[in-house]
């Protein structure tokens, strides 16, 4: 692979989305807010729920606090990359327009996991910094090195996890033609990232953890950062990441093989 | 000797269809018990085209023109047999394959909406590794000849069918592709763009040698580019040769409308051993193999007084119209 040239491609990448979405200044605009009172109303849930004894599943509301920091952080990286790209791949199926992505010399995978922006989702990422920062000081947390980079190493497997598991169902397209449920399903099992995963029942801990690992990709990095968590559990999130990875990209080669093209 | 760039062999392409009754009843059933059906789309074709060849699929909706050019640049899989376009295996999408291939569609389009092709051309120039300078060099060569220039810097949303398929076209060929697959490039277009694409394709087939294989349903493309037709029946190839001899088979007589100077001169050619299609006064209507065209037409401007004369041809359309629907052509 041609690094040099793929990282030229993504400048391009970057220079035309940017320049399409500027074209539409309000939309932006709507987004923005959309980000800002959505960052507010979550962290309002999330006060209502610790109201009573001030304790969920073991974690107090400042603690939590973090686990909302890095869902904000992830929903952020979900909606100005995940968003407009993976959910593009089921009407590049529908319409045969893959057809043009498939014929230019470039990764495939590459191209339609990137192509796309949206500029509005930066926000949520700065929010979700600005809101960790915060959190890291109510919770006197001492940053160190080790401490920043295994906070880093899980939050990347927490993106590749999440990107892979949705990557993953927009292929099915090729098969199923129209999944736009099914990414939506999986939107709504982010939003259970928003709390710690003590708070589920022993059977849901294990769906969200084995099944569908959302909780894996909020709570983790959390517990990296206030010193909690486990050797083993970092471990097995970033085995669990790299095989999703893997897999999702095997099963996007495999199922090329049966694309159809739309007929003209 | 010119080689043979595109080779194919026994190349068959099934797809699983579903197939659902009309109705409430025939909804519930399709979607608790799918049935579904292998159909072959495409029964074991074979043909080769060489490097510069212009080369037209006719054939009806649904006879596997576009199919066969989709396996062609290895988009499809084919069931059977086998494909090699410029020495390489299409379905493997080889980086230097895919660097000397375009695919252009009439009804789909890869520029981006909202911003002027420019952008599009220059992302593409990035794509297949081309630098700045080359890039800005391939788009002034091609915008020349496509005649175009405001237009690439106005927003792709803004521009007519006909701005935009030329922008297509310059996107499609700014890495100078040797082989060209066009379906139905033309489509939609008005009576003027429809010929300034063509001229385009002639000139662009001229300067660069490319081979190109064209599928359209106005009859004017292929007969203004291509010298070679590949006739699609029901996934099967009816006819695969001269688009002249092709015509001249299927309308072996021509009608000629000769006007005489005089009645008597009109009833002595009447009576002089030609084939009489009607006779209205002066006016006679006569049919003439084409074979023995210039010879009859020497005969008759010699021996008649003759005032004026058409030569009738029957129209492309109706003529292709027959091989459309009709399956063995024994040319």
């Amino acid at each position: 692979m041609n690094l040099r040239k793929y990282l030229k491609v993504y400048k391009k990448f970057l220079h035309t989305s940017l320049a399409s979405e500027l074209e539409y200044k309000t939309n932006i605009l709507v987004d923005l807010i959309t980000a800002i009172l959505s960052l507010v109303g979550s962290i309002f849930l999330l006060s209502i729920f610790f109201q009573n004894n001030g304790y969920i599943g073991g974690w107090k509301f400042e603690q939590a606090l973090i686990i909302q920091a890095i869902y904000t952080i992830l929903n952020g990286i979900t909606n100005t990359w995940f968003n407009p790209n993976l959910t593009e791949i089921v009407k590049h199926i529908r319409e045969g327009t893959l057809d043009f992505v498939l014929l230019k010399p470039i990764d495939s995978q590459f191209y339609i996991s990137l192509k796309k922006i949206n500029p509005s989702g930066f926000l949520e990422i700065m929010l979700g910094f600005l809101l960790l920062f915060f959190c890291i000081r109510i919770n006197q947390i001492n940053l160190n090195l080790s401490f920043l980079t295994l906070s880093l190493i899980t939050i990347s497997c927490s993106i590749c996890i999440l990107y892979s598991l949705w990557f993953f169902i927009s292929t099915t397209t090729i098969w199923f033609v129209k999944t736009w449920n099914a990414t939506e399903v999986l939107r709504s099992f982010l939003y259970i990232g928003r709390f710690p995963l003590n708070s589920f029942s022993f059977s849901l801990r294990i769906f969200f953890s084995v099944v569908i690992p959302i909780a894996f990709i909020t709570t983790i990095p959390s517990e990296v950062l206030l010193g909690l968590s486990q050797f083993w559990k970092i471990l097995l999130e970033v085995i669990i990441a790299m095989i999703f990875l893997f897999t999702s990209r095997k099963f996007w080669l495999f199922a090329l093989k049966f694309y159809t093209s739309a007929s003209s | 000797m010119v080689q043979n760039i595109i080779d194919v062999r026994n190349l068959s392409k099934s797809f699983d269809i579903s197939s659902k009754e009309p109705g409430l009843k025939g909804t519930i059933k399709h979607f608790f018990r799918r049935q579904t059906k292998s159909l072959k789309v495409i029964k074991d074709i074979s043909f080769e085209i060489k490097e510069g060849e212009i080369v037209g699929f006719l054939g009806a909706n649904g006879a596997g023109k576009t199919t066969i050019l989709k396996m062609l640049c290895g988009l499809i899989y084919p069931s059977e047999g086998s494909i090699l376009v410029s020495g390489y295996l299409p379905f493997r999408r080889k980086e230097n394959f895919l660097k000397n291939i375009t695919l252009i569609m009439g009804q789909k389009q890869q520029l981006i909406w909202d911003l002027p092709p420019i952008e599009s051309f220059y992302l593409n120039a990035a794509i297949y590794g081309l630098d700045k300078f080359e890039a800005k060099k391939r788009i002034k060569k091609l915008s020349e000849m496509l005649e175009i220039d405001e237009e690439l810097f106005i927003p792709v949303r803004k521009l007519s069918l006909g701005q935009r398929m030329k922008s297509e076209l310059l996107a499609a060929l700014i890495h100078e592709p040797n082989i060209l697959f066009l379906d139905e490039p033309t489509l939609g277009l008005d009576i003027n763009a429809q010929r300034n694409l063509r001229k385009f394709l002639q000139n662009y087939n001229k300067e660069t040698n490319a081979t190109i294989c064209l599928t359209s349903h106005y009859m004017k493309d292929i007969t203004s580019l291509c010298k070679r037709v590949i006739c699609v029946h029901e996934g099967e190839i009816s006819y695969d040769g001269k688009l002249d001899l092709l015509l001249k088979k299927l309308s072996p007589v021509k009608e000629i409308i000769i006007v005489c100077r005089s009645e008597e001169d009109a009833i002595k050619l009447e009576n002089s051993g030609f084939t009489i299609k009607n006779k209205i006064k002066n006016e006679i209507t006569i049919k003439i193999d084409n074979n023995s065209i210039t010879s009859s037409l020497k005969t008759i401007l010699n021996n008649f007084d003759i005032e004026d004369l058409f030569i009738n041809e029957p129209p492309v359309d109706e003529i292709i119209g027959k091989v459309l629907i009709k399956k063995d052509y024994d040319i």
